[in-house]
């Protein structure tokens, strides 16, 4: 009987939410539009992050490098072949890419997929390094993927970079992306393979004593894990058109590792809350940025004042509620309603929102 | 059951092992003592695959062990309850039970055994909601114990069950281990320092000193052997 209204309610918020997408996406702004699907990139990244990290243990600064990979190949490969030919004006791009044109989906894919194979082969001798050893390899990794992006004039169009991408990532894409990321995170998390990652996060040597095939797992988490950072990255590429490799700098790396580490260590609900204020908080700061005036008095504009209120909120989060937003706590209706009758008996009135199935 | 004969192991130039023989018969729990440094972690290692021998062999139940990996060991049927407990202490004590029968595929039996377990640790029972971080020291060497034995394993190595723990539950979980073996016929590897408590228990034990085999032979004699009183009972 609990299942069921559970059920119901999951469906009837699936509803809404698809229903408010659909209003976003009709009426509101390109700005906000923008926002939004950032928010929900943001998340998949953070998710992501977090299965490494927050569920297996694995510390991997890897993050930025295989969004970029995702990102260049499905910009690649849904940029028209007239649109290749001006921006490869300094040198022509290899032959068999230059006339590729394929339908948004399927270079999603085929950029989740091949971040997922690259970062598996970097992943094979790196996932025998533990702790901070695996931390500084991955970030050596994910360095070495920008540098290269750089170089291979012929591939990527270097420090140029790639413009006109065709701008086809719109809520549904984003969201939509996010939702089966989240989906099937969670059931991994929560099967007996889930348990076993728990498992080689709390002690290796433990769980491999009970038979866990330590590589196989952590090599899964991290297959699975930056198949849908490719993803991500190609949603971003084909939403903000321009891709070049400095926007996949380490930088990017350390804003998923503190927007996971705000949302709480094995937290997916966590992770998507944290990522969508970390966007929307970066964004409402802007005007901290430009001069302004209280009264009387005129500040002066300070470039990247929004970064260290970032900064200060982190560090408010972390003093406050040590394990983040969520904990490793997960979103669910009977926390829900739990919440709302010890609410109503201390006569309080509050409400939360919870936006995830 | 599991056959060791001649094995050496070295760490880099620093000989652990110089050719020890072990025979471990089925339905009996054999004892392996020695002190610290003698090499009986090693012996452990060396039968999980975590470290390579120079020379020697394992044999389990004619099959040999060498070249397998930790995990195609406990396939193979041999359970560690490994030195320090290393519980997963974020997990809960249920799940911390699940996870021993990791390479079991039969789930309803599994339940069962869960089940099983709880009879033999009414504790774990009622704290199989709790996370297994919260547990007691010896609360946490039963689960240890509980999850091993969620293998079904054939053969189960217990490492140093009495470290850390007051004599009182050390002794506890010894008795578990008496009750495993005439109850389940379980055959038990018991590694200790603690050979008094050790000898009370096992059939017949193997005294290692500096990576030789220094004395075996049936538990009751070696409790009565003058150099044993004398070196490892701190009788004089």
């Amino acid at each position: 009987m609990k299942l069921k209204r559970n059920t119901i309610l999951t469906f009837i918020a699936l509803l809404v939410i698809v229903v408010l997408l659909f209003f976003a996406e009709k009426s509101l702004n390109p700005y906000y539009r923008r926002i939004l699907n950032l928010c929900a990139i943001y998340s998949i990244f953070s998710v992501t992050f977090n299965l490494i990290f927050g569920y297996t243990g694995q510390f991997s600064l890897g993050h930025a490098g295989f969004a970029a990979i995702g990102a260049y190949v499905a910009a690649l490969l849904t940029l028209s072949p007239a649109q290749k030919a001006v921006n490869f004006f300094l040198k022509p791009i290899i032959s068999p890419l230059a006339n590729v044109e394929l339908p948004f989906l399927l270079a999603l894919i085929v950029g989740g997929l091949i971040t997922a194979i690259l970062s598996m082969l970097i992943a094979w001798p790196a996932l025998r390094l533990h702790g901070d050893y695996l931390a500084i390899a991955t970030l050596g990794f994910s360095e070495i993927i920008r540098s290269l992006m750089v170089n291979m004039q012929s591939l990527t169009n270097g420090a140029l970079g790639l413009k006109g991408i065709p701008g086809y990532t719109n809520l549904f894409w984003s969201w939509g992306c996010l939702a089966v990321c989240v989906f099937i995170i969670k059931r991994l998390v929560d099967s007996s393979y889930g348990r076993a990652i728990s498992a080689v996060r709390d002690d290796e040597v433990a769980a491999e004593a009970l038979g866990v095939n330590l590589f196989k797992h952590k090599m899964m988490a991290f297959g699975v894990s930056s198949f849908f950072v490719g993803v991500a990255g190609g949603l971003m590429a084909n939403l903000i058109s321009t891709i070049d490799p400095k926007v996949f700098l380490f930088t990017l790396t350390y804003q998923i590792v503190g927007v996971t580490v705000m949302g709480g260590m094995g937290s997916l609900t966590g992770s998507v809350i944290s990522a969508s204020l970390y966007t929307i908080f970066l964004e409402a700061l802007r005007p901290l940025e430009s001069q302004f005036t209280i009264g009387s008095l005129t500040v002066p504009g300070i470039p990247g004042m929004r970064m260290v209120i970032f900064s200060v909120l982190l560090l408010l989060v972390i003093l406050f509620s040590r394990k983040g937003l969520m904990g490793n706590n997960e979103f669910s209706w009977d926390g829900l309603f739990r919440l709302f009758n010890r609410l109503r008996s201390k006569k309080g009135d509050g409400s939360t929102g919870g936006d995830e199935a | 059951m599991l056959n060791i004969s001649n094995l050496h192991v070295s760490y880099g130039g620093i000989r652990a092992l110089q050719g020890i023989s072990l025979n471990v018969e089925e339905g009996k729990i054999i004892a392996l003592l020695g002190a610290n440094g003698a090499g009986k972690s090693t012996t452990l290692r060396t039968i999980m695959g975590i470290v390579k021998p120079d020379q020697g062999s394992i044999d389990f139940e004619g099959e040999s062990l060498l070249g397998l990996k930790s995990f195609q060991v406990v396939m193979k049927g041999i359970a560690l309850v490994p030195e320090g407990r290393r519980v997963f202490s974020n997990l809960t004590v249920k799940e911390n039970l699940s996870l021993g029968a990791y390479t079991r595929k039969d789930k309803e039996k599994i339940k069962a055994d869960i089940e099983e377990i709880y009879e033999l640790f009414p504790r774990l029972e009622e704290r199989h909601t709790q996370s297994a971080g919260t547990l007691s020291g010896g609360e946490q060497q039963m689960l240890a114990l509980g999850r091993a034995l969620m293998s079904k394993p054939r053969l189960l190595m217990i490492d140093e069950p009495s470290l850390g723990l007051a004599p009182v539950l050390s002794q506890d979980v010894l008795s578990k281990l008496v009750e495993l073996n005439q109850k389940r016929n379980q055959t038990v590897l018991l590694i200790e320092q603690n050979a008094r408590a050790a000898l009370s228990i096992a059939d017949y034990a193997y005294i290692l000193e500096t990576g030789q085999i220094k004395l075996e032979g049936p538990a009751s004699e070696l409790a009565t052997n003058d150099d044993v009183r004398k070196t490892y009972l701190g009788i004089h």
